[in-house]
C-alpha cells in the first residue's frame, strides 16, 4: 500500500481512497454496507459466496468486493437492481440446502445466514431441497470427539472454518474435499478429528457463520441473545489473550470467543481458552470459609475464620518473629491481588518471606535477564513475531503451552518464509514443522548455545559495532568461549555438528532474528546460566532492541509477569526495585507507613526446607498449589505439615488446601475486577463475566481484612483504586490506570499518564543497566544435578500438555478436557520400550530416588532415547513425586527438567 | 518447482497400487516429505476425477458422457457395460477386475461413442462389442490402439500441415520438413524481434479469449525478476473438441517449437506442458518430442548455442474441465485443487508460484514457428483482418464428416459444415450447431453463413470458443442436450463459488424436473434467472459461461421446452409421446420402469427415459 490516493465512484459519489484496499473496505469507510458471508477480514478471503458483489463499470461480470482492489477511476455501483437480484439469487442458492431448523439451532441470533434472509426477505429458498430441509440425510463422519461438533448439512461451503484452521491456527486439520456440489469439509479420509493434527481451537468454530460447527460443550446451554457477554482476558497462560465469555441465566459461563480486534490475539485462542471456563461454574467452588478441627474441616463464618487467622498468625509472630511466616502470592491472581499480598507480608507482618510460583517457571529469566539487560521480561510484542526472519526456539513446547503465540510463530514461518529453529530435546510438534530441528540432551543448552557462539566468533558473524556501543564484557566471555569446539559440543549435546554451524549462520546472519524460549532453559539448576547464555547469543550479534530482534522468554501463567512485576518476590518491591536499597526501602515505608525489613526472604522453593528445620512455622497462601508443584512433593509435605498454622485462599480445595488450617473461599479470576500483565508486559484490564459465588471474597479483599484486624488499616474500594497506588509506587506502572486499560492493554514501562507504553524494551541498544550497556557473561557448562546411572538409567523431563494446566485443579473440572485426557502418561521412545518390553498403553512404574508413580506409558516420538516426559497436572500420577528439588543457586529454581528415573512394567 | 509434483507422486501411487487407488498411508508419507499437510493431500487426491481414495478395479473403464458421445448413444454402452458387467457407474465387479466410471469427454468426439480402458481410447463402439472387448480385456489385459484422427487433405494447411504427413515420433522428418528453423531464425534475430513479429503477424490466442498473443509475450518479457515460466495449456477438455490432441499425436514438435521460441521471446527459463491425463498418446509423443529436443540440443542449457537455457517439464493432468482455465491450471501444477484465482493479476506479472508466467493454448503455440519461419507478412495474407491465420475446427455431432478441420480464419460457417463436413448426415434437416464448445454458443440455422472470425461472430455474440462444432439435426431434443450440459458443468464444477457450484446443480435439477414431466412454464424463468446470476456472478469462466447453452436453447427453442410441459399430466401420457418421468429399479434385473400415474412404460435406463 503506498500513501498515493485513488479516485473512486461509488453510487455515483466521489471519493479518494489509499491505494491497495479492497472495494469492501472502501464501501466501509464511507459507511456504504455491503452483504458478506464467506468473507473474514485477515482470514478467509476466498470471495466463494458471491454476497459482496457490485456493478463496476467497463466489466461485464460483476464484481467481489471482498477481493477487488480499488483502482484509479473505478465507477462502482453498489444498490442497482441487478446487484439487488444477483445477491439475493446467492443467497437462495446458499440456502438451498441449508435445514430450516433454526428453532433448535445453537446458532439462532448468532447466525449470518439467517440475518441476510431476514435482511432479503426469504422464508423459503426457491431451489430448498424440501428433503434435506426437514430431515437429516448427512452423515458427520469426524464427529466423535468431546469438542467440535460438524453438522455437514448445515453447512454452507463458504470455507470459513477451513481459512482459520489454515491461516489462523496453522494447522490444516480439515480441508476441502471432493469437488462440485459434491464438495466438503472434511478431515483427510474423514478420520475422526482426534487422529488428523487437530488442537482442537475451535477457530472453525468461531469462524463458521452458521450453526455447522458449534462448541460441543455450548450444545442446548442458551441462545446468543439469552447470554450476557463481558470481555476479558483468559486465565490460563500468560499470552494473555482477550476473550469474550458468555453467563447464561443461572450465572453459569457456557461459551467464549476470542476477540478479534484484539492486539494480543486476533481472535485465536487455544482449547483451554475455549473451553476451561468451566470450572467456575463447578459445583466443587469453595463458598464458605473452614476451620481446621481434629484433623477435619468443618464451614464456618467469614468472622470466625479471619479472628481464628489473625489469632495464630498473631501468636506465631510474637513468639518466634516475623521471619517464621511466610506468603505466598499467585499468578493465577491479578496484579493488584499480588500487590496486597507483599504488602500484608512486608508492611503487616513484616517479612519479605513473600514469592509466588513465577520461582518455579521464570526465576532464572528474573535472574539472567535482570543481570544481562537490565530488565527480567520480554523485549519484544507478540505481534513483533512477523517482523523476525529466523525464530529462534530452545526449551519452548510453545505450541502446547503457549499454543496461540505458536500459531503466529507458524504463521510468519508459513507466510513470511521466516526460518524457524528449534532446539528441544522432545521432538515437538514445532520442532515437526522446524527448519532445523537440534535434538539436545536435557541439560546442555550452555555447551549448544556457547558451540554456537563459537562459530559465530570463528566465522567473524559478530556483530562487532553493537558489542563496541552497546554491551561489556566481550572479552571475559570470548576466553571462555573458545573451549567450546564443534566436537566437544556435540559430544555433550549429542548434535550433529552440521546443524550447530547452520543454526549459528542463520541466526547470525538474519536481518531480523527473535529468540523464544521457556521452561525448558529455566527450569535446571543451572537455569540462570542457560539464560545469560541466550542473552550472550543475542548480545553478541546485535539481534536485540528493535522490531524483529529480541528476547521472548514466554510466560507460564496468566499473570506471571506482573506477580513478579508487583513484587511478590522474596528481594524486590514493586517495579524491581530491590529491598535492600534503602532509597527503595524508604519510599515504601513512607508511602505504607511502616519499618520494612531489611533481609531479602525466603523463595517458595526454600519454603518446604525452612518448615521442616523450623524455621519458617506459617505460611499465608493466596492461591498457590505447592504441593502439587513442588519438586519432590513428598518432602515439601513433610515440611508444610510440620507448620504450626497454614491459612490458604482458593477456589477449590486444593492439595495444599487440604491441609491447611484455615481454608477462606476466594473468586476466580472470570468473577475479578482487576488487571493481568502478560508475557509482552502488557497490563490487561479484567471485568467479571459471573457473580462470584455468594459467600466468597475477592482475594485482595480477604488480605485487607486480615491485615485490618492485626491492626494495619488496609481499605480499597476496588481494585482500581489498589491500581492507582501501584502506580504512585512503581516507575514502570506511573502511568497505568483502570480507566486507561478500559481502551485497550499498556505495555510497561509506561511512567506518566499520558504515555502509551513501550512496545520493545532496549530499544536501539540502550539497557536499563547503570552505564546502559548490556553485560556479556562467560558461563560455563555444568551438568545437570542428578545423571542417569546404572540404577536410574533414564532421564526424566517434566512439563506441561495442551488439554491441561498446572495442577489440574482448574482443567480436571473442566468436563470436556478431563474427558480428552483423563489420566496422566509418560511418552516413552520407541526404542527404550522395546527393551523395557514396554507396549503402548502398558501400565509402569517410574520411580526415582524420591519416590514413584504408576501410570500409563505411551510410544511416542517426541522423547529421544533415554529421555522420557510426564507431565504434572495430575495428582494421582503426579510427577512431581519424582523430580529433583536441587536448585539454581541464584534464581533458586528447581531442576523440574533434568531428573535420573527407572521405568517397569507392572 | 523441487521435485515430483503432487500430481505425478498421486499418479505413481496409483499406478503401482495393485487396486489403483491411493491408500491413506501413502498419501501420509507424500504429506511427510513434501511438507504438505494431508488435508491438502487428500482434497487433492478427491478433487481430480482420475484419482481415488477407494480401491478399484484391476482395470478402469471410462465411458464418455460429453455431448458428442451422448448423440452417438453413449447411454446405450453404458446401459450395455453396466449389464456385462453386472455393476453400475461407480461400483468394482465383484472379482475386482473392473471398475465402472464416466468421464466428462475424452477428446475422441469423432468416433462417438468412445470410452477408454486403462489408458486404451476405443471408438465407434456398438453394444455388440462390448462383451467381446470386455472378455479380450479380462484374458489380454488392454492392448495398445491408436485412432488415427481424420483431418483433410493437406491445402493451405498452417498448423497441421505436417500433421498425417510425417512420422509424429521422428524428430528427423519434423527436422526435414523445415522444421526448427524458426527457431533458429529467432535466435539470430533476438527476443524482441520476435516480439515485434509476433505483434505484426497479429495472431490471436486460440485458448478462446483472443488475446494478442505478441502482446501477452511483451508483457512478460517487461515484468522484472529472473524467474519467469512458460506454460503450454494442453489440457484440452471442452466437450467436442479435440483439435489440439490432434497436433500433440500428428506433429508434437510444432508445439516443442512454439514453447521454446515463446520461451526464448519472453525470457522464460522453465517450461511446462500441462496435457490432460486422459490424453496417453499425446503424453508420449510429446515425452519423446522433449526428449529428442534436448538430444538435438533444442532444448538444454544452451540451445542451440546462444548461451539461452530452457527446458520443459510435462505436468500430466488427473481428471478435471476447470483447469483448463488458466489460473486453475497453474494452481494445479503448484500441487492445489482447481480452484481459479482472482484476475487481476493476470498471469504475465503473478502467475505460476507467484511468477511472471506466459500461458499458451497448444494451437497458439503451433503457429509459431510457421510465422517466424515464413514472417508475419506472409500470415497476414491468410483469414481476415483482426483474425489473421487458420482455425482448427473439431466437428462432430450429426455430420456426414467428422474430425479436424483446418480453414482460414473468415470462413463461412455454412461452408464448414456443408462443404468440409459434407453436411447433415442421413441428410437430415439442421435443427442447430453448438459452437466453441458446451460453453460456447447455440446458433441456430439462420445464423449459419456467418463467418467465422472473431470480428464477425461479436454481432451474434458468439465467439470461437474452443472451435468446436457439433451439428445437430431435427430429431435431436435440445432439452436433453440442455440436460447433458448441464450435468457436464454440475459434474465439472470445481465447487469453491456458491453460484456455480449450486446454480449448476440446481439448473440439472429444474431440467431433470421438466424431463420428468414435472415442470412448470415458470421454470423457465428461473432457468433464465439463473442464468443471468451465474453469469455476473460465478468466480470464473466456467461457472460464468455454464448456463449459456441452456439459456440460448430457452431463448431460441422454446416451444421446444413448452412441449416437455404439455404432457405433464399422466392423461395425457401414451406410448407414443416418450415419457418424461423418473423412473424405478424394479427386481434385480436390468429392467427399467417409468410409472406414469396409471401407466408403466419400459425404458431404457434410469434418468435416460429417451433416446436422444
Amino acid at each position: 500500500m503506498s500513501d498515493k490516493l485513488i479516485n473512486v465512484k461509488i453510487d455515483g459519489k466521489d471519493y479518494q481512497f489509499p491505494s491497495g484496499i479492497k472495494i469492501l473496505d472502501a464501501c466501509k469507510r464511507v459507511g456504504i454496507e455491503i452483504p458478506t458471508l464467506c468473507y473474514l477480514e485477515g482470514v478467509s478471503e476466498e470471495g466463494s459466496c458471491g454476497m459482496c458483489v457490485v456493478e463496476v463499470k467497463g466489466s461485464k461480470t460483476l464484481q467481489r468486493t471482498c477481493i477487488t482492489e480499488i483502482a484509479e477511476g473505478m465507477e462502482i455501483t453498489t444498490n442497482s437492481p441487478i446487484v439487488y437480484d444477483a445477491r439475493k439469487m446467492n443467497l437462495e442458492l446458499a440456502l438451498a440446502h441449508h435445514p430450516l431448523d433454526c428453532m433448535t439451532c445453537d446458532a439462532d441470533g448468532d447466525c449470518e445466514l439467517q440475518d441476510l434472509a431476514y435482511q432479503f426477505g426469504i422464508k423459503k429458498s426457491e431451489f430448498l431441497d424440501e428433503k434435506e430441509a426437514f430431515e437429516y440425510l448427512k452423515e458427520t463422519p469426524w464427529d466423535s470427539n468431546p469438542f467440535i461438533q460438524f453438522d455437514p448439512q448445515k453447512c454452507i461451503l463458504c470455507r470459513r472454518c477451513v481459512n482459520a484452521c489454515e491461516n489462523q491456527a496453522i494447522v490444516e486439520a480439515i480441508g476441502i474435499a471432493l469437488r462440485g456440489y459434491k464438495s466438503t469439509v472434511s478431515t483427510p479420509f474423514n478420520l475422526p478429528l482426534e487422529e488428523t493434527d487437530c488442537q482442537f481451537c475451535a477457530a472453525c468454530v468461531q469462524a463458521c457463520p452458521v450453526g455447522a460447527l458449534v462448541e460441543k460443550p455450548r450444545v442446548g446451554k442458551g441462545k446468543i441473545f439469552q447470554l450476557e457477554e463481558t470481555d476479558t482476558v483468559c486465565a490460563y497462560c500468560g499470552t494473555g489473550c482477550e476473550v469474550t465469555l458468555y453467563r447464561d441465566k443461572k450465572n453459569d459461563l457456557v461459551m467464549t470467543r476470542g476477540i478479534e480486534d484484539s492486539i494480543v490475539n486476533k481472535g485465536s485462542l487455544c482449547v483451554k481458552g475455549r473451553y476451561g471456563y468451566e470450572y467456575v461454574n463447578s459445583k466443587d467452588r469453595l463458598t464458605k470459609p473452614l476451620i481446621k478441627e481434629n484433623g477435619k474441616f468443618r464451614e464456618t463464618t467469614w468472622e470466625e475464620a479471619l479472628e481464628y487467622t489473625v489469632k495464630r498468625l498473631k501468636e506465631i509472630k510474637e513468639k518466634y518473629g516475623p521471619d517464621a511466616i511466610g506468603v505466598l502470592g499467585s499468578s493465577r491472581c491479578t496484579n493488584e491481588d499480588n500487590y496486597i499480598v507483599q504488602k500484608f507480608a512486608r508492611a503487616v507482618i513484616g517479612t519479605n518471606n513473600v514469592d509466588n510460583c513465577a520461582r518455579l517457571c521464570h526465576a532464572s529469566t528474573i535472574a539472567g535477564l535482570g543481570k544481562a539487560l537490565g530488565a527480567a521480561a520480554a523485549t519484544n510484542p507478540i505481534e513483533d513475531i512477523k517482523n523476525a526472519d529466523v525464530m529462534f526456539v530452545i526449551g519452548s513446547n510453545m505450541t502446547e503451552t503457549h499454543p496461540v503465540i505458536s500459531q503466529f510463530v507458524k504463521e510468519n514461518q508459513k507466510k513470511r518464509g521466516a526460518k524457524l529453529i528449534v532446539c528441544d530435546p522432545r521432538k515437538t510438534d514445532l520442532a515437526k514443522v522446524s527448519d532445523i530441528y537440534i535434538q539436545h540432551y536435557p541439560g546442555t543448552d550452555v555447551a549448544l548455545l556457547n558451540g554456537i557462539m563459537k562459530i559465530i566468533i570463528d566465522k567473524g558473524l559478530v556483530n562487532k559495532e553493537f558489542v563496541e556501543a552497546h554491551t561489556e564484557g566481550y572479552e571475559d566471555f570470548v576466553k571462555v568461549i573458545s573451549k567450546y569446539n564443534l566436537n566437544t559440543v556435540s559430544k555433550i549435546t549429542g548434535v550433529d555438528r552440521v546443524l550447530i554451524e547452520k543454526t549459528a549462520e542463520w541466526y547470525a546472519k538474519a536481518p531480523n532474528a527473535t529468540i523464544f524460549y521457556t521452561m525448558g532453559i529455566t527450569q535446571h539448576s543451572v537455569g540462570t546460566d542457560n539464560v545469560l547464555s541466550i542473552a550472550n547469543l543475542a548480545l553478541v550479534t546485535g539481534h536485540i532492541g528493535s522490531e524483529g530482534n529480541g528476547i521472548d522468554p514466554l510466560r507460564g501463567q496468566a499473570n506471571v509477569q506482573g506477580a513478579c512485576d508487583m513484587g511478590a518476590l522474596p528481594d524486590v518491591y514493586t517495579g524491581y526495585q530491590k529491598v535492600i536499597d534503602p532509597v527503595a526501602r524508604e519510599k515504601f515505608e513512607k508511602a505504607w507507613r511502616v519499618k520494612l525489613p531489611e533481609k531479602p526472604g525466603l523463595a517458595v522453593s526454600e519454603f518446604g526446607d525452612a518448615a521442616l528445620s523450623g524455621e519458617l512455622k506459617a505460611i499465608f497462601a493466596m492461591g498457590e498449589n505447592p504441593l502439587m508443584t513442588e519438586p519432590d512433593i513428598n518432602h515439601v509435605r513433610e515440611g508444610f505439615e510440620k507448620l504450626e498454622f497454614l491459612a490458604v485462599q482458593e477456589i477449590f480445595l486444593s492439595e495444599t488446601a487440604e491441609l491447611a488450617d484455615v481454608v477462606f473461599p476466594a473468586a476466580a479470576a472470570y468473577e475479578k475486577e482487576g488487571t493481568f500483565t502478560n508475557t509482552e508486559r502488557r497490563v490487561q484490564l479484567l471485568r467479571p463475566a459471573r457473580e462470584k459465588p455468594v459467600g466468597t471474597k475477592f482475594d485482595w479483599e480477604i488480605i485487607s481484612h486480615v491485615a485490618t484486624k492485626l491492626g494495619y488499616h488496609m481499605k480499597y474500594k476496588n481494585a482500581a483504586e489498589i491500581m492507582d497506588e501501584i502506580a504512585t509506587l512503581t516507575p514502570s506502572y506511573a502511568g497505568i490506570h483502570h480507566y486507561r486499560l478500559e481502551k485497550g492493554g499498556i505495555q510497561w514501562p509506561c511512567p506518566k499518564d499520558d504515555h502509551a507504553g513501550t512496545k520493545i524494551l532496549h530499544y536501539d541498544g540502550t539497557f536499563k543497566r547503570p552505564n546502559g550497556k548490556a553485560l556479556i557473561s562467560p558461563v560455563e557448562y555444568i551438568e545437570a544435578k542428578e545423571l542417569p546411572d546404572k540404577e536410574y538409567p533414564i532421564i526424566l523431563t517434566t512439563g506441561r500438555i495442551l488439554f491441561h494446566y498446572h495442577s489440574g485443579n482448574e482443567t480436571r473440572r473442566v468436563k470436556v478436557l478431563d474427558a480428552f485426557v483423563p489420566r496422566n502418561y509418560v511418552e516413552i521412545n520407541k526404542e527404550d520400550a522395546e527393551k523395557l518390553n514396554i507396549n503402548h498403553k502398558d501400565m509402569v512404574r517410574v520411580s526415582t530416588r524420591r519416590g514413584s508413580i504408576e501410570l500409563e506409558a505411551r510410544i511416542s516420538e517426541k522423547p529421544k532415547k533415554g529421555v522420557v516426559f510426564i507431565s504434572f497436572h495430575f495428582r494421582e500420577a503426579s510427577a512431581n513425586v519424582l523430580t529433583n528439588a536441587a536448585l539454581d543457586p541464584i534464581a533458586k529454581i528447581p531442576e523440574y527438567k533434568v531428573a535420573a528415573c527407572k521405568i517397569e512394567k507392572i | 518447482m523441487k521435485g515430483k509434483s503432487l500430481t505425478d507422486a498421486l499418479h505413481d501411487i496409483q499406478s503401482g497400487n495393485k487396486e489403483n487407488y491411493i491408500p491413506e498411508k501413502d498419501t501420509l508419507t507424500i504429506s511427510e516429505k513434501s511438507k504438505v499437510s494431508l488435508s491438502k493431500v487428500y482434497g487433492f487426491a478427491t478433487f481430480y476425477s482420475m484419482f481415488s481414495v477407494k480401491p478399484r478395479g484391476k482395470h478402469i473403464i471410462r465411458v464418455c458422457k460429453s455431448l458428442s458421445c451422448h448423440m452417438g448413444k453413449a447411454e446405450e454402452v453404458i446401459e450395455k457395460l453396466e449389464e456385462v458387467l453386472g455393476v453400475e457407474i461407480g461400483e468394482t465387479t465383484e472379482d475386482g477386475e473392473f471398475t465402472l466410471e464416466e468421464s466428462s469427454c475424452l477428446g475422441m468426439c469423432s468416433v462417438s461413442p468412445a470410452m477408454m480402458i486403462d489408458k486404451i481410447p476405443f471408438g465407434n463402439l456398438t453394444v455388440d462389442q462390448i462383451p467381446e472387448i470386455i472378455k479380450k480385456v479380462k484374458s489380454e489385459g488392454s492392448q495398445e490402439k491408436i485412432y488415427t484422427e481424420q483431418i483433410l487433405p493437406a491445402q493451405g494447411r498452417v498448423v497441421l500441415k505436417s500433421v498425417g504427413v510425417i512420422n509424429p515420433e521422428s524428430i528427423d522428418e519434423y527436422i526435414a520438413s523445415r522444421g526448427y528453423l524458426a527457431l533458429k531464425k529467432a535466435i539470430e534475430n533476438g527476443p524482441q524481434w520476435v516480439i515485434n513479429e509476433l505483434k505484426k503477424s497479429e495472431l490471436r490466442g486460440r485458448g478462446g479469449a483472443g488475446f494478442p498473443t505478441g502482446r501477452k509475450w511483451e508483457f512478460t518479457a517487461k515484468a522484472p525478476g529472473p524467474q519467469k515460466y512458460l506454460i503450454c495449456n494442453a489440457d484440452e477438455g471442452e466437450p467436442g473438441t479435440f483439435k489440439d490432441r490432434v497436433i500433440m499425436e500428428g506433429d508434437p514438435h510444432s508445439i516443442i517449437e512454439g514453447m521454446i521460441i515463446a520461451a526464448f521471446a519472453t525470457g522464460c527459463n522453465n517450461g511446462y506442458i500441462y496435457i490432460r491425463g486422459e490424453y496417453d498418446l499425446s503424453i508420449r509423443r510429446i515425452e519423446k518430442a522433449i526428449g529428442d529436443a534436448r538430444s538435438h540440443g533444442f532444448l538444454g542449457r544452451n540451445i542451440l548455442g546462444s548461451g539461452f537455457p530452457f527446458d520443459i517439464e510435462i505436468h500430466k493432468g488427473a481428471g478435471s474441465y476447470v483447469v483448463g482455465e488458466e489460473t486453475t491450471l497453474m494452481e494445479s501444477i503448484e500441487g492445489h485443487r482447481g480452484e481459479p484465482r482472482k484476475k487481476p493479476p493476470y498471469p504475465p506479472t503473478f502467475g505460476l508460484l507467484g511468477k511472471p508466467t506466459v500461458i499458451n493454448n497448444v494451437e497458439t503455440l503451433a503457429n509459431v514457428p510457421p510465422i517466424i519461419t515464413n514472417g508475419a507478412d506472409w500470415y497476414r495474407t491468410i483469414g481476415v483482418p483482426e483474425s489473421y491465420g487458420t482455425k482448427l475446427f473439431s466437428l462432430s455431432g450429426d455430420v456426414n464428416w467428422k474430425g479436424v478441420i483446418e480453414a482460414p480464419f473468415g470462413t463461412r460457417l455454412s461452408y464448414i459444415v456443408n462443404e468440409l463436413g459434407g453436411g447433415v448426415r442421413n441428410g437430415k434437416k439442421l435443427r442447430g450447431v453448438i459452437f466453441g464448445g458446451v460453453s460456447g454458443t447455440l446458433l441456430t440455422p439462420d445464423q449459419f453463413d456467418i463467418p467465422v472470425d472473431f470480428n464477425s461472430l461479436v454481432t451474434i455474440e458468439a465467439g470461437p470458443g474452443s472451435g468446436s462444432i457439433i451439428v445437430m439435426d431435427e430429431t435431436r431434443s435440445i432439452v436433453n442436450i440442455a440436460k447433458n450440459i448441464a450435468y457436464f458443468f454440475k459434474y465439472e464444477s470445481c465447487g469453491k463459488c456458491t453460484p456455480c457450484r449450486i446454480g449448476t446443480e440446481q439448473l440439472m435439477n429444474i431440467i431433470d424436473r421438466i424431463l420428468e414431466g414435472s415442470g412448470k412454464e415458470s421454470d423457465l424463468e428461473v432457468i433464465e434467472r439463473l442464468g443471468q446470476d451465474m453469469r455476473l456472478t460465478s468466480f470464473c469462466p466456467l461457472g460464468q459461461t455454464a448456463p449459456n447453452i441452456i439459456v440460448q436453447s430457452i431463448q431460441k427453442f422454446r416451444s421446444k421446452w413448452l412441449e416437455h410441459m404439455k404432457y405433464n399430466s399422466p392423461q395425457k401420457l401414451d406410448r407414443g409421446i416418450r415419457c418424461m418421468l423418473g423412473c424405478q429399479k424394479q427386481g434385480g434385473g436390468k429392467r427399467w420402469q417409468a410409472t406414469c400415474g396409471r401407466i408403466t412404460i419400459q425404458l431404457l435406463r434410469p434418468g435416460w427415459p429417451w433416446r436422444p
